[in-house]
């Protein structure tokens, strides 16, 4: 395979020799993403990696202008690759479960789930249960409902950013943003009430 | 709202790591590295989707350099 600069690479997929660019910067992709998916993928690897690289190409195509030259040519191609993989394979993964699934139940059982941890110490647990009403107050009074919702989802339900940002009609980027002003609310909320998020975590410690 | 005690220790390690202000995942990507690594690591820290790229990207890189 021939070697290219990134001004050759650029010019190869721009110009006249675009055919032969595209096999060569395919060949380059399914390398890579095979590598990095073997332990990601279990069945059908080859047929799914050859998705993603159809789809990475065409999309490499459509944003060369964007292309900085900041690193070599292939690695960002081989970001904008692993970018595609992965939000595919996330939204195959999440694609059957909604922001309200993961949503807390109020079940109407009073008894805090901290109490079922098996602590030892009551006066921890005692601890443990005023701290968890002071933290659950921040998230309902210092919170946005959007910013509470996005926190939750992600902390408690464990949905990656961006399938969390696909349901709340937002992108992946904004809701960052998002989840940062919420922990700095958080943090302004502990503050408030003397605490910090290094006491809380140790007071959480078994 | 019942929060567990494992989801409490979650949000309080991402609060505590909370800056004023952080790279959001775009411009974590699109910054000089030797400039902003320490960024970049605040951002892959907090971020669990940006950290399983990186790792990817890297081990992709590992296989076409190689």
């Amino acid at each position: 395979m021939q070697t290219r600069t990134n001004s050759e690479w650029l010019n190869d997929l721009r110009g006249s020799g675009q055919d032969q660019a595209i096999e060569d910067l395919r060949k380059v992709l399914k390398r890579g993403l095979i590598y990095s998916l073997s332990n990601r993928i279990k069945t059908d690897l080859e047929t799914q990696v050859d998705d993603f690289v159809q789809d990475s190409i065409l999309r490499i195509l459509d944003k060369l202008d964007t292309f900085r030259g900041e690193s070599r040519f292939t690695t960002w191609a081989q970001k904008v690759a692993v970018r595609v993989a992965f939000t595919e394979l996330r939204r195959q993964r999440w694609k059957d479960i909604s922001l309200e699934d993961l949503m807390p139940e109020d079940s109407g059982d009073f008894t805090p789930l901290v109490l079922a941890d098996p602590s030892p110490n009551p006066e921890k647990r005692a601890t443990q249960t005023i701290l968890t009403e002071m933290i659950e107050t921040i998230l309902n009074e210092d919170l946005t409902e959007r910013q509470r919702t996005a926190m939750m989802a992600i902390m408690k339900g464990g949905m990656p950013l961006e399938e969390v940002a696909r349901r709340m009609d937002t992108n992946r980027n904004a809701l960052y943003k998002l989840l940062h002003d919420a922990r700095k609310q958080m943090r302004k909320g502990l503050l408030e009430k003397g605490l910090s998020p290094q006491e809380v975590i140790e007071d959480f410690e078994i | 709202m019942n929060l567990s005690s494992e989801v409490i220790q979650k949000m309080m390690g991402a609060v505590k790591m909370t800056r004023e202000h952080e790279l959001d995942c775009g411009q974590c990507y699109g910054k000089n590295a030797a400039e902003v690594m320490p960024l970049v690591q605040e951002h892959l820290d907090l971020c669990g989707a940006c950290r399983e790229e990186y790792q990817a990207l890297l081990d992709a890189l590992k296989a076409i350099i190689d």
